[in-house]
C-alpha cells in the first residue's frame, strides 16, 4: 500500500525562514527521507514552489475559468495529483484542460510549479 | 510546546499585517510600533507556556491595541488587559478580530503601512530605510550595515523620516480602486529600490544580498494582497530571476562576472523556476508594463542552459516592447547589445548612434560602443571608448572590468572580440 504524506505549513511563516534555516530544515528532512530510501521504501518527492506562482483552472459550464492563486474551496479536498513535464504555463493548463473536460465532477486544477523534484525510488 | 525559533518566525510573518492593523488604531507609527513590541514580548512569555494562538495576528492585534491602551490612555472605557495567564485563551477576541482582518479591510491595512514609509516628502533612501525598519522589522544595526552608515546615522534618518511624516497629514481613509492603483504603483517602486540597493552593492558586500531577500518578502506580501495584479507578478518575477544568479555575478576577487561568462551551476534553479512560472502568469493578463518585460527579458536569459543558447531574437523584441512602454535612451543601449548579437556589431552601433548627446556622460554608453568598435576590428576606437569609460566608473569593479579590456587590447591588439559589456 502506497501512502502520500503531504505537507502543510504555514507559507508567511515558511518564506521568512532564512537560506540558512530553509537549507537546515531541508537537511534534517533529507535525514528521515534516507531512512525510506535505503529500505528501497521511497515514493517521488516534490516541494512546491510558493502558492503565490499557482494558477487555478475551474469547471464551469463552458470554457473553464483560469484564476490566479490557489483558491482551494474548504468544502474540497485534495484528493491527488499528477507530475507533467511542461514547457510553458500555456502547456500546464492545456493539460489542466483536458483533465477538467475528461472528469464529469466539478472541482478544478491547481497548477503549482515544482521546486524540487527526486524522482522514485520504488521498483 | 513552541520553540524559540517557531515563535521569532511566527511574529516576524505577523508584523506586517498586525502592525498595520495598530496604526490603523492608534494612527500614530510610533505608537503602533510600540504596541506590537509589548505584544511581541507578551508572546514570548505566554507562547512557550499556553501554546500558541490559533490566530497569530489576531492574538497580537488584540493584545497590542490594549497594551497601547493602556500606556496612552487616551481612549475611555478602557478594556483592561487579563492576566498572563489567561492571555491564550482569548478565543471569542480572537475570533471576532480574525473575522474582521478579512478581504479588502487588511489588505488596506498593509497598503496604507507600505504607503507610509512611501511618503512622498521622503527621499528615497529614507523611504528604503523606514520601509525595513517598520514593516520588514529589521534590526537597526542590520540596516545601518547595508547602508554602510553608523548605527547613530541611520537611527538618526529613520527618525527624522518618522517626524516628516507625523507632522505632515497622512490620509487613513481606506483608498478607493484607484487611489489604490496608484499606491500600488509607488509601492512597487519602493520595493524595487530596496532591491536595487543591495543589488547594486552585492559586489562588494554580503550583507547587501540581505536587502534582496527583503525586497522579494515585501514583493510577496504585495502579490498576496494583490494576487492578480500582472504588474506584481512582474515585479516578483523580476526580482527573483536577477537574484538568483548573485552568487555567479562576482568572482572569487570580486570581480564582475558577465552574464555571458557566469557558472549557470550557481544560478538558483528553484528561485529561477519561479520568477519563469510568475513571468508566464503575469503575460497571460496581456497588460504589459514595465516589470513584466524586463522580467521576461530575465526569464530569456534563464531559459538558455548556455549563454551561446541564449535567444536574442525573442530579448531584441522584449527591448522594443519596453522601448514603446517607457522610451529611453538606456533602454535602447542595452537593446544594442541584444541587437549585436542577433544582427551583428554594426547595426547595433547605428542603433545608438543617435544617443551621443543624452548618454554622453554615462559609462555604460561608452563600455557598449568600445566593445562593438573592437567587435569591427576598430582598436584605436575602441581604446578610445574605453578610456572615457573608465573616467565615468562609478565603482573600481566597472573601472577594473574595462581595464581588463584595455590589457587586453594592449597585449594583443588583434584579439578576438571580447564579451559585449552589460
Amino acid at each position: 500500500m502506497l501512502y502520500a504524506v503531504l505537507c502543510y505549513n504555514d507559507e508567511n511563516a515558511v518564506s521568512t525562514w532564512t537560506k540558512e534555516e530553509d537549507d537546515a530544515c531541508m537537511a534534517r528532512l533529507a535525514v528521515v527521507e534516507d531512512s525510506m530510501k535505503s529500505k528501497g521504501k521511497m515514493g517521488p518527492v516534490a516541494r512546491l514552489l510558493p502558492t503565490t506562482s499557482a494558477t487555478t483552472l475551474r469547471k464551469t459550464s463552458g470554457e473553464p475559468l483560469i484564476i490566479d492563486g490557489p483558491f482551494a474551496e474548504t468544502k474540497e479536498q485534495f484528493l491527488g495529483f499528477y507530475l507533467a513535464d511542461c514547457d510553458s504555463l500555456d502547456e500546464a493548463i492545456a493539460f489542466a484542460k483536458e483533465l477538467i473536460k475528461a472528469n464529469p465532477s466539478g472541482g478544478g486544477y491547481e497548477i503549482r510549479p515544482v521546486g524540487i523534484f527526486h524522482p522514485s525510488e520504488l521498483g | 510546546m513552541v520553540d524559540n525559533a517557531w515563535i521569532a518566525a511566527a511574529l516576524m510573518a505577523a508584523r506586517p499585517q498586525a502592525l498595520s492593523a495598530l496604526l490603523r488604531y492608534f494612527r500614530n507609527l510610533d505608537a503602533a510600533e510600540e504596541a506590537f513590541q509589548e505584544a511581541s514580548l507578551r508572546a514570548v512569555r505566554t507562547w512557550p507556556v499556553k501554546g500558541p494562538p490559533r490566530d497569530t495576528v489576531a492574538w497580537l492585534i488584540f493584545v497590542g491595541r490594549n497594551s497601547g491602551i493602556d500606556a496612552v490612555r487616551k481612549v475611555k472605557n478602557n478594556v483592561a488587559l487579563p492576566p498572563e495567564e489567561h492571555l491564550s485563551d482569548l478565543d471569542d477576541a480572537e475570533v471576532d478580530i480574525a473575522e474582521r482582518l478579512d478581504g479588502a479591510h487588511y489588505r488596506d491595512d498593509i497598503l496604507r503601512l507600505l504607503f507610509v514609509c512611501c511618503h512622498p516628502d521622503l527621499p528615497a533612501n529614507q523611504q528604503i530605510a523606514l520601509a525595513l525598519r517598520v514593516v520588514a522589522g529589521l534590526p537597526l544595526r542590520q540596516i545601518a550595515r547595508a547602508f554602510l552608515v553608523s548605527e547613530v546615522a541611520m537611527e538618526q534618518r529613520i527618525t527624522r523620516a518618522k517626524a516628516r511624516i507625523a507632522a505632515n497629514t497622512v490620509p487613513f481613509d481606506p483608498p478607493d480602486a484607484e487611489g489604490r492603483l496608484e499606491r500600488l504603483g509607488v509601492v512597487a517602486v519602493m520595493i524595487y529600490l530596496v532591491f536595487n540597493e543591495g543589488y547594486s552593492r552585492g559586489h562588494s558586500d554580503p550583507d547587501a544580498a540581505l536587502l534582496c531577500d527583503e525586497a522579494i518578502r515585501l514583493g510577496r506580501l504585495l502579490q498576496r494582497l494583490f494576487p492578480s495584479e500582472p504588474e506584481v507578478m512582474g515585479l516578483v518575477a523580476l526580482l527573483l530571476l536577477q537574484h538568483a544568479r548573485h552568487r555567479a555575478r562576482v568572482d572569487g576577487e570580486g570581480q564582475i562576472v558577465l552574464l555571458e561568462d557566469q557558472d549557470r551551476s550557481l544560478w538558483d534553479g528553484p528561485m529561477l523556476a519561479e520568477g519563469r512560472a510568475l513571468v508566464e502568469k503575469a503575460l497571460r493578463h496581456q497588460e504589459p508594463g514595465t516589470y513584466q518585460v524586463q522580467a521576461a527579458i530575465a526569464a530569456q536569459h534563464a531559459r538558455a542552459r548556455r549563454a551561446e543558447d541564449t535567444d536574442w531574437g525573442a530579448i531584441d523584441r522584449l527591448y522594443q516592447t519596453l522601448e514603446v512602454i517607457q522610451p529611453s535612451p538606456v533602454v535602447t543601449l542595452n537593446r544594442a547589445v541584444a541587437v549585436s548579437k542577433a544582427y551583428g556589431p554594426a547595426a547595433a552601433l547605428a542603433l545608438i548612434a543617435p544617443l551621443g548627446d543624452k548618454l554622453d556622460s554615462y559609462f555604460h554608453y561608452h563600455g557598449v560602443r568600445g566593445g562593438l568598435l573592437l567587435q569591427l576590428g576598430d582598436t584605436s576606437g575602441a581604446r578610445e571608448e574605453f578610456n572615457r569609460a573608465i573616467a565615468l566608473a562609478g565603482s573600481p569593479a566597472e573601472a577594473a572590468h574595462i581595464r581588463l579590456h584595455l590589457d587586453r587590447l594592449a597585449a594583443q591588439p588583434a584579439l578576438p572580440p571580447a564579451s559585449a559589456i552589460k
